[in-house]
Parts: structure tokens; sequence; C-alpha cells
């Protein structure tokens, strides 16, 4: 498999780059050292010469600042761009983030453009059939190892904290590459709102009692809300209760809520999607309790116990109540 | 008005899967159920349809344990469903999957396709995007609120931490549909025995101008093999009836949080 190159495409929205394009250097070096030739990185968006040495990493070769004519991420915009530099660099490997930005553009331009593709990977690798990736599977219970035969370029969708962030600084040289990017937009932004900040803030709370769609009913809602006061706990909740409407969104820990720092994060009928999990990170001590012994979270947790929740919630009220 | 809803039949594993390098689970072990995401898509659909006037169709492509998903979207309202498959395309991956709905989708015209943000197996979170790719239709990824005024589409995309961006887009277009975006509804007894009743096509990839092989030649990737995770350390468990896995806890929370 010839080795063209490795492509970090990286995105800067309202003037922000996201800190996981760290992660995405340093798998894309670890793709290098391994053979599949030089690493360049390309950022998309009102991108400053700053942004350019923010990802001026060691084993980064060169660094491709492209300008949008729109001031935030739009993705029928970043497909074009993306679209435009596989087609003059023709890297083999091209790595971004699995983020809801790529969500919105990358299946797009790789059944486009028909590019060997994996999203939410989580392990990657170079060798003499060219790129091969890792995800989950069955809902995380197994991995899958995947290959991309016949595919010129690989386009992967990095799984955020499962890389390595490049850290040593590093003397590629930056350019500015115009791209005829006018009129690729086809959303038109109207505005941007924050969530509004609720009556708790589960982010500063230092134990943290977690319930998931495990507790099943909304009235065991209450009796667990209780059960926490008693035992000092702030009541947080995974995102399919907000959905139901039966806790409001200030509760909601992962991806798309809040993330928390508690030292003590107890996860009560809760499985552990990664989009969870991207929530709890900074947790000093995660104990989850669920009936299924084979659920993702125990791969997280610090401590955990097969069991029914209420049971153990429970004979906790009990305990420390 | 006419709403295109793909819809995926997901599996879960039942039991202690045999690997041993192989790429496949055997399909003994799993067990099917309609996408949840797909929930919110179709109940998205039913609405803008209810208000509007049309028709909402229903595709999946998927073996026939496929059918009782189809059936259930059926019942809740969905107007006709269409069932994709041959036996050569288990294992499609989402671009192959997203060529077989694109050639579909181009017979059936739609104004609006609503496809869920990810499966729940497999969460590639890819599938409908890359059929709005195919069919070059506007797009936006992640929708958490859905508003149609003739061709004129104003969405609610959700970003991380809650975050809310409204867009702007024309119809034709296609939308990823996020949780929660609506309450989905059950169906009644007496609409679930009905839907029986109400079309089912079922295609082959040459119904749709293709082979099977052509289909699968679209594939962005290949799964080599599937194994268990690597756990890492993973927990240490805390074994015991309830009162001692709570006496447990209660212990690691004085010691961290202090009584
Ligand atoms: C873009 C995007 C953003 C997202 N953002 C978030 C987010 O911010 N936060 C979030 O949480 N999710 C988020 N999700 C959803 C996520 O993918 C999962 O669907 C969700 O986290 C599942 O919640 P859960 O673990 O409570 O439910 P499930 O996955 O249904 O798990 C319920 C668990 O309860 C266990 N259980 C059942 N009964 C009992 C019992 N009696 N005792 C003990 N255990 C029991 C089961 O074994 C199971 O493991 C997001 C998804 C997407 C696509
Ligand atoms: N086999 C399939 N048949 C029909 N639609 C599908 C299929 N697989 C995925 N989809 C659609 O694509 C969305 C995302 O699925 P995925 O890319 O598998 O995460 C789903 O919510 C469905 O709307």
């Amino acid at each position: 498999m010839t080795a063209r190159g490795v492509l970090v495409f990286g995105i800067v929205d309202d003037g922000q780059l996201r800190p996981a394009t760290a992660e995405l250097i340093g798998a894309g070096k670890a793709l290098a050292d391994d053979g599949a030739g030089p690493l360049t990185v390309a950022l998309l968006g009102a991108v400053t010469d700053a942004h350019g040495e923010a990802v001026d990493r060691a084993g980064v070769e060169e660094i491709l600042l492209v300008s949008s004519p729109e001031p935030s991420f739009e993705a029928h915009v970043a497909e074009a761009a993306l679209a435009a530099l596989i087609e003059s660099r023709r890297p083999s490997v091209v790595l971004a983030g699995h983020t809801v930005d790529s969500l919105g553009f990358a299946p797009a331009l790789a059944a486009r453009a028909g590019l060997g593709f994996a999203t939410d990977v989580s392990g990657i690798g170079w060798g003499e059939d060219g790129a091969s990736a890792r995800r989950g599977a069955y809902a995380e219970r197994l991995t899958a190892e995947l290959d991309f035969p016949g595919r010129e370029t690989v386009l992967l969708l990095l799984r955020e904290g499962a890389f390595e962030p490049a850290t040593a600084a590093g003397s590629a040289p930056v350019s500015r590459l115009d791209l005829d990017l006018a009129g690729a937009a086809r959303t038109e932004l109207v505005e941007r709102r924050t969530p509004p900040a609720g009556d708790v803030d589960i982010t500063t709370a230092d134990f943290l009692l977690s319930i998931g769609r495990g507790v099943e009913d909304e009235e065991q809602v209450a009796k667990l809300e209780e059960i926490a006061a008693k035992i000092g706990a702030t009541l947080s909740v995974s995102r399919p209760l907000v959905d139901a409407g039966w806790v409001p969104s200030d509760r909601q820990v992962g991806q798309s809520g809040r993330t928390v720092a508690p030292k003590v994060y107890l996860a009560l009928g809760i499985s552990g999607a990664v989009q969870h999990l991207a929530g709890i990170s900074a947790a000093k001590t995660i104990i989850a309790v669920n009936s299924d012994p084979d659920a993702p979270i125990f791969a997280a947790a610090h401590y955990g116990a097969v069991a029914d929740l209420f049971e153990v919630a429970t004979e906790l009220q009990q305990q420390l109540g | 008005m006419k709403v295109l809803v793909p819809v995926k039949s997901v599996a879960q594993i039942d039991g202690e899967p045999l690997l041993d390098g192989a790429a496949e689970v055997s399909p003994d072990l799993l067990e099917w159920r309609l996408n949840e995401w797909d929930e919110f898509a179709l109940e998205a659909a039913l609405r803008l349809v209810e208000g509007d006037g049309g028709e909402v169709v229903v595709v999946t492509v998927g073996q026939e344990e496929a059918e009782e998903g189809l059936l259930a979207c059926l019942a809740k309202g969905a107007d006709r469903a269409v069932r994709i498959w041959d036996p050569a395309l288990a294992g499609a991956d989402p671009l192959a999957v997203a060529g077989l709905l694109a050639r579909l989708a181009t017979e059936e015209q739609p104004d609006l396709i609503l496809g869920g943000v990810q499966s729940s197996d497999s969460g590639n979170a890819a599938t409908a995007v890359a059929l709005a790719g195919l069919l070059d239709l506007p797009r936006v990824a992640v929708v958490a609120g859905i508003e149609l005024d003739g061709d004129q589409l104003t969405v609610e995309r959700e970003l991380d931490g809650g975050a809310i961006e409204v867009l702007r887009l024309r119809t034709p277009a296609l939308l990823t549909v996020q949780t929660g975006i609506n309450e989905p509804r059950y169906a009644t007894l007496r609409a679930i025995k009905q839907a029986k009743a109400k079309p089912l096509a079922t295609l082959g990839p040459a119904e749709l101008g293709t082979d099977a092989a052509a289909a699968l030649a679209l594939a962005g990737s290949r799964t080599v093999a599937l194994a268990m995770p690597e756990r890492g350390e993973g927990a240490t468990m805390i074994d015991g009836p309830p009162s001692a896995i709570a006496g447990r806890i209660a212990e690691i929370v004085t010691a961290e949080v202090g009584s």
C-alpha cells in the first residue's frame, strides 16, 4: 500500500479550536511513524496564525489554514473544503473527530467520494495493507476490527478521549490555502442558544447519585431523589430521563449535558454509552451498580456491583442516611 | 408532502457469543427491536404529515426479522413500508446501505427524509447523512426541533453541552433526528391489527436496478473480526447481597467525600 500521508482535519468554530485536535495529531503521528507518510494538519474556519501555532506539534510536517466564508461551522462548507483537500493531496488517511459537527458532513463526503470510512473509531493502525481501525459493535459489547480494501483514501472519525494527545512542540511551516468555498453553504444560521442555567449545579457537587433508564418509571425518580438527599448526594441523570420529561435538563450528565467532576459518581442503572461517559471522565471515583454484568459502564468504573439498583439504594439510605 | 423515514432494526446479543475470529455473531443469539432514534424520527414525520397532509413511507434494509419493526411503524401511522433485502447484504456497512436507500429515494422522490442520529447497536451515526450525500440533499445532523413552512425548514441542531443552533434550509432535505425531540406515540391494539393490511413491499437489489455485489462494492469498510473488548483494568467488583454492596459503597463515600 503506497503511503501518501496522513491529513488531520480540524475545525475552528467561532474562533475556537476543539481541544481534541491534539488527540487527532497524536493519532496521526502514530500512523506516520508506522509508515503512512507525512503528517499534515489542515484547519478550517475563521483561522488565525494563533490557531496554526496551536497545532504545531512535533511530527507535523505542514500546516494549512483554510478560511471559511462562514464565521461558524457549516456542514456543507466543511464537506466542500475536505473534498477539495482530499482531491488535491490524495492522502492515505484522513483523521477528524467523531463530533456532532463531523456527523453532518463526513458520511456524505465518504459516500460521494468513495472513501474508506469508519466512525467512532477507538483504535487505528497502519500496515502492509494500509489502514485498519477498531470500533465498538453490538452496543459496545464487542469490538470490530475493520479494514478498507481497495480504498485510496480512508476517512476515520476518532472517538474523543481515546487517543494520546500530541504535546511536544514542533516547527512545521504554516501556509494559507485558498479554496473556493463561496456558495457552498446550504444552511443559514439564525442564532445560537446556550442552555438555560437551572436551579441545581451538578458540576460543583462532590457526591452525585446518578440514575439512568434502569429506574424504568417516573415515580421511582422522586424516591431516588429523596434517597439522594438523605445520603448527602445530589441527583443527576442520564439523557433518557430528560428526554422523557421526568427530570429537567440541568441534571443531565454527558456530551449533550453537563461535564461533572465529583469525588464520587454513583451510577445506578446507567449502561455507560460513550456520550454519557464523556461527561464523567473527571470524576475521581466512579461506582456503578447495574443488573447486567456486561454493561459497558463496568469498563469505565473504579468499583462495580452487579445488583438491582433499588435494593442497593434502599440499603444505602439505611446505612448512610 | 411525502416524508421518507429510513429505519433500522437493531440487534441485541442475548447470550455468550462464541467468536474465535468470526466477523459475525450467530443469528440465534440476536434479539431485534426498532432503533430508539428511529422512533423519534417516525413520530416527527407523522406529526408533519398530520399537519400538512401527505404520506409517510418507512424503509429498511434488513432481513426478515426487520418486518416486525416495519409493522410497528405502520401501526403507529406510517402509510407504507418497504423492506430491501438480499441474503448477501448481511454485514453491509453504512455506505452500502445508504447506496440502496438512495436508489429507493430516487424512485420515491420524498420532500423530506427523516433518519435517526444513530443506531443503538452499531452507533455509526453515518447511514442517513451518507444517503444525503448520495442524493446531494442539504442536511442537518442531530436535530432537536423541526418547523416546516412551505418549503422552508427551521431546525434546531443540538451542539455539545445542550447548546442549540437554529438553522434554515429548504426542502427537499434530510435531517437526522435526536431523541427527546417529541414523545413517540404508542400504537393502539386495533392499529396493530390493522397494520397487517397496510402495504409492505419487499424488494431485492434487482428491483432497484442493481445487484448485491454492486451494492456491497460501495461499502466503506469491511469487518475482519469481532472480539471481546479489552476491559482495561476494569472495575473492582463488589460481591455479596445488597446490604454488603451498600456497606462497601458507604465506606468508599465516607472515605472520599467525608460523612
Ligand atoms: C449526539 C448524542 C449525544 C448524547 N448525549 C448524551 C448525554 O449527554 N448523556 C447521556 O446520558 N446520554 C447521551 N446520549 C444517549 C446515549 O447514547 C445513551 O442512549 C444513553 O446514555 C443511555 O442512557 P442509560 O444508560 O440510562 O439507558 P440504557 O442504555 O437503556 O441503560 C439502562 C441500564 O440500566 C440497567 N438496569 C435496568 N434495570 C436495572 C435495575 N433494576 N437495577 C440495576 N440496573 C438496571 C440495564 O442493565 C442497562 O445497562 C447521547 C446520544 C447522542 C447520539
Ligand atoms: N439498515 C438500515 N435500513 C434503513 N435505515 C437505516 C439502516 N441503517 C441505518 N439506517 C438509518 O440511519 C440512521 C443512523 O444509523 P447508523 O448509521 O447505523 O448509526 C438510523 O437511525 C436510520 O435512520
